[in-house]
């Protein structure tokens, strides 16, 4: 108990003092999440826009896929990346594997099925009568699909958020394909799993409130995006 | 209104972030433009970076960090530093993924060499294995030889539940010696030892990360001294058994061939294991950790290749 203790009050006075070892890791962790999340989103969003408004045989398949994908294990995403990457892998040319860059990858493959799935979900569950409007209005293809976009886009927000949340908080793959380097690959979740190994707990319980703290704030623009959307 | 604003300053805080990312990142966070012709000869290793693959014991100890910041000093290079255990790390040394190798397993770098992977291997440091567990000793095997302590633990784990032992078991050099030990008292390790009860608990991570869990459990397990030194402070293990000549643990750093893999940062490779075998690293290396734990937690190689076993050129002759 007392550790516990005296634990969270170390990390609160790392975290107010701007240690600058828990912030560079901090923000290290907000860039590559947020980049994998833009990523995934601006691939994400045209698929799941196609899918839902376009039939074709084994729709109905790719959409079960997708579904399951939200489950896929990150771990399996970082053992594939890596074997990707790897310089005996089909993309080992371009010396990808323990970069920044390549943990953008492994993350933005977690996330598309999310970004996908829960778009396609909004946009199936719309009113018809709002798609037969905006026809019925003479919008062409991409004036269609913008008018759509906005009329579900607090669905969206929130999907890319939660999208965020999990990329952010995943361990497995940016262990793997980061490598967790110093200052180049470590990120707040394996800097909390070696930090606890190496019996640094003070620290890990800084980096473990940022973490916490991050999630508030997502979910803080979460909700004020949806009390707009009321 | 006020909902727009806070959107707004969320997005400022992200172009914000990007860009300090950006910077920090030294830009290589473009590789498209860097890499264009995908062909094996092509050098796309980026100079300025040198990526080691290590043991856990050298990084859990802060040794590394230390060894690091000198030469950054000196050299215009940025070590990238990847901590997996001998196992992993001779795995990414044979698949080209790093520049240099700095493991502890003789057996499987003698290995790596003969298969073309390896050159220029350095022993630059070494200390000993020790057993560690508790105090009150269940097992009994204070003053035994290492081979009749694991023979003893194993008997008395039979019918005494209070000793249990903490493995590796991550192909790690430390695991690859306990496997040498249990061979040499005997025993097939697959077949006589992994999974032949619960008193057996392979760990699966580093070495602090084990050292903690054997504290846990209150077990057995095998350490290199320097990493128990480090962890001394947290755990209440002591070393039961640590005499032997079995136990000595020899570190060596080795290059990637780059006849093999001609990306590889060889150059700076080279200039990193002579440094690592200077007089004066070898003096930090001797006086490191004894400040704060009141003995070395390794020793340096110079002058001691005798000890070691190895031929005086591969402790003590720079690279050419």
């Amino acid at each position: 108990m007392y550790e516990i203790v005296e634990g969270f009050l170390t990390a609160i006075h790392l975290i107010v003092t701007f240690d600058p070892d828990v912030y560079e890791v901090a923000f290290r962790s907000i860039y590559i999440t947020l980049s994998a999340t833009l990523i995934a989103s601006i691939i994400s969003i045209p698929i799941a826009l196609f899918l839902a408004f376009r039939t074709f045989p084994g729709k109905r398949t790719i959409i079960n896929l997708v579904h399951t994908l939200y489950a896929l294990p990150t771990v399996l995403i970082g053992l594939v990346v890596f074997l990707m990457l790897s310089r005996q892998g089909p993309f080992g040319f371009l010396g990808l594997l323990f970069s920044p860059t390549a943990m953008i990858i492994g993350q933005t493959i977690l996330v598309i099925p999310i970004i996908i799935g829960l778009t396609y979900s909004a946009l199936v569950a719309m009113d018809p009568v709002i798609k037969d409007t905006i026809i019925s209005l003479g919008a062409n293809y991409f004036q269609f699909m913008a008018s759509i976009l906005k009329e579900i886009r607090f669905v969206v927000y929130a999907t890319v958020a939660m999208a965020f949340g999990r990329a952010i908080s995943e361990v497995g793959a940016a262990i793997i394909i980061g490598g967790n380097i110093r200052g180049y690959t470590r990120v707040l979740t394996t800097s909390i799993a070696l930090e606890t190994s190496m019996g640094n707990i003070e620290f890990s319980m800084a980096l473990g409130i940022i973490l916490l703290f991050i999630a508030l704030v997502v979910n803080f623009v979460m909700t004020s995006i949806r009390r707009e959307a009321d | 209104m006020v909902n727009k604003k806070i959107v707004l300053a969320a997005l400022l805080v992200i172009a914000a972030v990007f860009m300090c990312g950006c910077t920090s990142d030294g830009g290589t966070d473009t590789p498209t433009a860097t890499t264009v012709a995908p062909t094996e000869t092509t050098p796309v290793a980026t100079p300025e970076f040198l990526k080691i693959a290590t043991t856990t014991s050298l990084d859990n100890t802060g040794l590394l960090e230390d060894l690091k910041d000198r030469f950054e000093k000196d050299h215009d290079v940025t070590l990238q530093i990847i901590a997996a255990g001998t196992g992993k790390a001779l795995e990414y040394g044979e698949r080209g993924d790093v520049d240099v190798l700095m493991v502890h397993d003789r057996a499987r770098e003698d290995l790596f060499m003969d298969n073309g992977y390896g050159i220029n291997r350095r022993v630059f440091a070494y200390n000993y294995f020790m057993i560690v567990g508790p105090e009150s000793d269940p097992a009994g095997i204070a003053g035994m030889t290492p081979e009749d302590a694991f023979v003893t633990i194993m008997e008395q784990a039979q019918t005494n539940p209070d000793v249990v032992m903490v493995s590796r078991g991550d192909s790690s050099g430390t695991h690859a010696k306990e496997k040498a030990i249990w061979a040499s008292a005997g025993y097939d390790y697959d077949t006589e030892v992994v999974g032949s009860g619960e008193w057996y608990v392979e760990g699966g991570q580093g070495m602090g990360a084990t050292l903690q869990m054997a504290n846990e459990f209150q077990a057995y397990t095998v350490s290199d001294s320097g990493t128990y030194l480090a962890y001394k402070g947290d755990i209440d293990l002591v070393p039961v058994v640590d005499e032997g000549d079995v136990l000595l643990n020899i570190y060596g750093a080795m290059m990637i061939n780059p006849e093999k893999y001609s990306y590889v940062n060889s150059e700076m490779a080279k200039e990193w294991i002579n440094f690592l075998i200077t007089p004066e690293t070898q003096q930090v290396i001797a006086e490191f950790g004894v400040e704060e734990y009141g003995q070395p937690l390794f020793f340096p190689s110079l002058g001691n290749y005798e000890i070691l076993g190895v031929s005086q050129e591969e402790a003590e002759s720079p690279i050419p």
